[in-house]
């Protein structure tokens, strides 16, 4: 075993089924010899040359439609979009191409694509950099989104991505590429994408949440403790489609359910998850399923982020709602 | 300080071979076609102008959906699919159903897409091809990655598409014409000038004197052609398509041409936006009419022949039809089953609750 940033982990995972799957290309803006503007591709060009691992020009609708093509003739592209607030320049190309490929076509065409793309709060880029916009590729059926929180399952969650026939896209919080290392198995392993995980086990209160979101619940959970409140915390790692059996379980142990995103509130994930929960499990709930996210305002000005982010703080304040209700 | 563009755009010449009146004008760049071929070409355009005008017949009965009308264009359209192979891929627009059928899509399938069936869209095996693409300009940055694709595999084929003169103005156009090019990839982008996008003119899409022209910022070959002469259209495609397999990049092409109907059979009012004697001028130029007259002064092509065609082309249709109509219809379960080679969580949830209602 290896200890390893996320960012290595994703390298891994690359090199991986790079090695494994001739069909595999990696590709996108500056992903060649530079290695990709956060070294996600670092010394890929190198050991698999220019022919697997390649630069393009500059325009995500391109690099989108390339995946699409390349994915008609049979290979398995991995395409970079260098940061996910550029998604609104590659929209047609993921919700409106690559995720109904296989359904368009009655099933004779598909799209074994996995778009990889660093989002998140907190590192002070410039505008359209930052923002959480898994909820819009959420909504669009025929593709699953996947936002890994620790290199463990970034590693594992990629491979599952990359060999999976259908597209998938891969999200990558900015603030977990180097925040700290942990144990990853230099060896080949999956992580089933669809699967949640149960980061810590509780009986007071869920929480439930995704990505930098569960470092945040499980700092939220260490506090509360001291109150002598047990949290369980959930990551979903998965937020298209949801893990809903997961959830259920723990909704029955714990009946307090607290939803925590890093997105703005209006419309995204964590809405789905409470709308499941009150059809599924309403008998169970002895409160009302309150959310914890950003407020509806176009994402923060880089200066102000810590004051406009979601934090332990907030999440431990709504527990306290919840229990006290 | 040297001013360019006039000495670019005065490079760009409409390429002819077959002149209105069905005289060669171009000896030196006549295609190698046999007589058997050159019927063979008269032939598809005969059917297709049939299918066209069957076509808005059915639409009008109700027994057709969306509908693109292709008379006028027959010389662009299969004048280009005649020079493909079997391994080429056809990335097609909307309108381009006639090369999707030649290249070996049943018409009864045609029927099927244009009533909104997916098996419409299912590809038989052997017929390289994507279902018209509905946006705009999508199939132009697609066939980019086809053609790398072919590239990389050394597969000696080329990947081919259709816009028209107003996709040219999209961010697609150029991002797929300038993809293509970096990666020196064997890629033949068309463009169907037909001068109105739905009612916008061609002037009001651009201040090129060509779109041809438009290859030139890319580093590609462009070349604007008599879109109304299928022999021209058909020795340019062949040029272009023997140079992307030598590696010599993608191709630009402009087919000057013009849609006789709407442009759809949706509530598209022509009167609104063409005069009747910009029509008139254009039926001059018939793509059919000019091929006719060659093909009989040489010789080969008779009335009797053409009213084969015809009868053959009704008689298919009407099978055509009878088999679309005999298809089984589309439940929401295939749709669910078609979502992805496993299906997650919600979908089989919806799956057992759509089978519940589809079996009641």
């Amino acid at each position: 075993m290896a200890q390893m940033t996320m960012i290595q982990a994703i390298t891994d995972a690359m090199r991986t089924e790079l090695k494994n799957d001739e069909n595999v290309l990696v590709f996108g803006e500056d992903v060649g010899q530079n290695g990709g503007v956060f070294r996600a591709t670092e010394g890929l060009q190198d050991e698999f040359g220019e022919e697997r691992v390649f630069d393009t020009p500059l325009a995500e609708s391109g690099i989108g439609g390339l995946a699409v093509g390349l994915a008609l003739e049979g290979f398995r592209p991995v395409p970079e979009i260098q940061f996910f607030g550029f998604v609104y320049e590659v929209m047609d190309s993921i919700s409106g191409q690559l995720a109904r490929m296989r359904y368009r076509s009655g099933g004779h065409h598909t799209a074994p694509v996995t778009i990889r793309s660093p989002f998140g709060g907190g590192v002070h880029t410039p505008e359209l950099h930052a923002d959480s916009l898994e909820g819009l590729i959420a909504q669009q059926p025929g593709i699953k989104v996947v936002i890994p929180s620790n290199p463990y399952d970034a590693k594992g969650l990629l491979i599952s991505a990359i060999r999976d026939n259908d597209p998938v896209l891969f999200l990558e919080h900015m603030k977990l590429y180097r925040s700290f290392r942990e144990e990853v198995p230099e060896e080949e392993y999956t992580v089933e994408i669809g699967k949640a995980e149960v980061k810590r086990e509780g009986t007071d209160v869920t929480l439930i949440s995704y990505g930098a979101m569960v470092h945040a619940s499980l700092k939220a959970a260490e506090e509360l403790e001291k109150d002598g409140v047990s949290a369980e915390v959930i990551d979903l790692r998965t937020v298209s489609p949801i893990d809903i059996d997961t959830i259920i379980e723990s909704v029955k142990k714990t009946n307090h359910v607290v939803v925590v995103q890093e997105a703005q509130r209006q419309a995204g994930v964590s809405a789905n998850v409470v709308a499941e929960i009150q059809e599924r499990a309403i008998l169970h709930l002895e409160a009302p399923v309150l959310r914890v996210t950003a407020p509806d305002t176009v994402y923060s000005f880089s200066a102000a982020e810590e004051v406009w982010l979601p934090n332990h703080n907030d999440i431990v304040e709504k527990v306290n709602t919840v229990l006290n209700f | 300080m040297k001013h360019v563009l006039e000495s670019v755009e005065s490079q760009f010449e409409m390429f002819q071979i077959l002149n209105e009146d069905g005289k060669i004008v171009n000896k030196d760049d006549m295609p190698d076609l046999s007589d058997e071929e050159l019927k063979e070409l008269m032939r598809r355009m005969v059917y297709t102008r049939i299918l066209d005008q069957r076509s808005i017949a059915l639409n009008r009965q109700g027994r057709l959906g969306f509908y693109a009308p292709t008379a006028g264009q027959e010389a662009s359209q299969l004048g280009s699919q005649f020079a493909l192979e079997k391994d080429d891929f056809i990335l097609p627009g909307y309108r381009d159903v006639p090369q999707l059928i030649w290249q070996g899509l049943p018409l009864y399938q045609a029927f099927l897409f244009s009533r909104g069936h997916f098996h419409g869209n299912q590809m038989p095996e052997g017929v390289n091809a994507l279902s018209p693409q509905i946006i705009i300009g999508a199939q132009y940055v697609q066939t980019a990655g086809v053609a790398l694709g072919i590239k990389k595999r050394g597969r000696k084929a080329v990947a081919v598409t259709y816009t028209g003169d107003g996709g040219t103005s999209q961010g697609d156009f150029y991002e797929g014409i300038n993809f293509a090019g970096a990666y020196k990839a064997p890629a033949l982008f068309f463009v169907q000038n037909n001068y109105f996008a739905i009612s916008v003119p061609v002037e009001k899409q651009t201040n090129a004197k060509t779109l041809a022209q438009k290859a030139v910022a890319a580093g590609i070959e462009g070349i604007q052609v008599d879109g109304m002469d299928v022999l021209a259209v058909y020795a340019v495609t062949k040029h272009s398509r023997d140079r992307a397999i030598n590696g010599e990049g993608p191709t630009l092409i402009e087919t000057l041409t013009y849609r006789y109907g709407p442009h759809t059979m949706a509530g598209d009012d022509p009167t609104r936006y063409r005069t009747e004697d910009l029509d008139n001028e254009w039926e001059k130029k018939d793509p059919l009419v000019r091929f006719r007259t060659f093909l009989e002064e040489k010789g080969i092509w008779s009335e009797e022949e053409e009213n084969k065609v015809i009868e053959e082309a009704k008689n298919e249709i009407k099978q055509a039809i009878k088999k679309a109509d005999e298809y089984p219809k589309q439940k929401v379960t295939d749709f669910i089953e078609n979502m992805f080679e496993e299906l997650p969580h919600n979908l089989q949830e919806q799956m057992e609750e759509y089978k519940e209602k589809e079996s009641k």
